[in-house]
């Protein structure tokens, strides 16, 4: 009986989420990035030849700076009831998926019942920031790493292209250099990375730490996670970037969790506007709106 | 457990019903979906700030009873190509403005319109622009 409850619950909320109306308020609509520029400016002027083993510049997403919002989660698995983005939990990893307290997806509460870290503003980490509320990055080459900054809190992040290995134990991580004492996990784990081949790099990630949140929809991940990046340089304008989770504890399978994303190079002069998580601001838009909206007291 | 899923079951259904995700901060669960009221005020702060921008403002009533609201709009980046910025009010400053209420019942809601006495309208972007112009909210 409990069986049959549970797949009624399953069916009923997956017919909400997949009707029109539903699917059509999940639409942000096409957002601009001033002085950005996407494809839908260039419609039909085909794009030069892609440059070999050349990432850096200014990327932004090519069909519209909404795209990297991703409130429902990772973009190609969306927490929305459809059997196709059920992601292929083991047992342990769903009852760490229920323990997190999302304000979207099928597990969504309301905002004063949250246990998400990001609105207190802890570090949102890797991947997350790359699956939720991602916008226009900048990509720096070096003759050692590759550098990603990101516009949200004004982070980036090293992928290192000088040879070394990636920890080998996640839990105990610690980089094959000499006289390099072993790391902690971190919120930003260890990024190693290599071409392939002239126009497709391949990154690598491990040593995480486990309390960041994969996305907006409360998707968790262990600390055996490992990421799998590829850029794949498909021409001048255009990068294509697919991202898989790979973490045995929690996934019994890997899944990709943005694949083909299509990231189209600005210009040089474009400023990446800035964007702050700041602790005492959010305190207050809490006891502003947060709390009154929710109808509770102020903390 | 049965009586525990069906509340799950209730509660879900209820929140995806009214659920229109317009932020990626929080759900816009906590609004009355497709109500509109509309106010006209003092301004008394604009909160250009994350992770949303607030407007609050002073209304008084038929009764002669001021009431303080608070209206949310986006964060500063997302407002910022549809028109708004840190200048967009100031306090002391009347103004009209459309908003969908929180369904908590306190004086809150999402901001989709406002207009100056002379005219001037700032509308957001996203879903809430679509709400205010008369498309899906």
């Amino acid at each position: 009986m409990r069986t049959r409850v549970a797949a009624f619950a399953i069916v009923v909320i997956a017919g909400l989420i997949s009707s029109d109306s539903i699917r059509a308020q999940l639409q942000l609509g096409f957002r601009r990035t001033p002085g950005a520029v996407y494809d839908v400016d260039f419609k039909g002027k085909p794009s030069g030849p892609a440059p070999r083993r050349s990432l850096s510049g200014v990327w932004e997403f090519a069909n519209g700076g909404a795209e990297g919002i991703q409130a429902m989660g990772a973009m190609a698995m969306p927490s929305d009831g459809k059997p196709e983005h059920e992601l292929p939990f083991t047992p342990e990893g769903r009852e760490a998926f229920v323990a997190n307290k999302p304000t979207f997806g099928v597990t969504q509460v309301p905002s004063a019942m949250t246990n998400d870290p990001m609105p207190g503003c802890d570090p949102q980490g890797f991947p997350r920031i790359v699956l939720h509320n991602a916008h226009t990055e900048q990509i720096l080459e070096t003759s050692t790493q590759v550098v990603i900054l990101y516009q949200f809190n004004k982070k980036w992040r090293v992928i290192w292209t000088d040879g070394r290995a990636l920890p080998k134990d996640p839990e105990n991580p610690g980089w094959a250099l000499k006289d390099v004492p072993p790391p902690e996990p971190r919120w930003w784990g260890y990024s190693v990375g290599r071409w392939v081949d002239d126009y497709t790099f391949v990154a690598e990630s491990n040593g995480f730490d486990d309390r960041t949140w994969l996305d907006n929809a409360g998707r968790p991940h262990s600390n055996a996670m490992r990421v799998i990046e590829t850029y794949r340089r498909v021409d001048a304008d255009h990068i294509d970037k697919t991202l898989v989770i790979d973490d045995p504890k929690y996934y019994t399978r890997p899944w990709a969790a943005f694949d083909k994303l299509r990231m189209r190079l600005q210009s040089p002069s474009l400023e990446i506007p800035e964007q702050e998580c700041v602790p005492s601001e959010t305190a207050r838009y809490n006891l502003l709106f947060g709390d009154p909206a929710a109808g509770v007291d102020a903390r | 457990m049965r009586n525990s899923v069906v509340r799950l079951v209730t509660a879900s259904v209820g929140l995806l019903i009214v659920s229109v995700p317009v932020f990626a901060h929080h759900s816009a669960a906590i609004f009355e979906a497709g109500t509109r009221v509309t106010i006209t005020g003092i301004v008394t702060e604009w909160f250009w700030a994350n992770p949303h921008c607030l407007l609050s403002l002073d209304v008084k009533g038929a009764d002669g009873q001021v009431v303080r609201w608070v209206a949310e709009t986006q964060a500063p980046p997302n407002m910022i190509p549809f028109g708004w910025s840190r200048q967009s009010f100031k306090p002391g400053e009347e103004v009209t403005l459309t908003v969908e209420p929180a369904r908590s019942g306190r004086p809150v809601g999402r901001l989709l319109r406002a207009v100056f006495p002379d005219g001037r309208t700032l509308v957001p972007g996203g879903s809430a622009g679509a709400a205010a112009t008369g498309g899906t909210p």
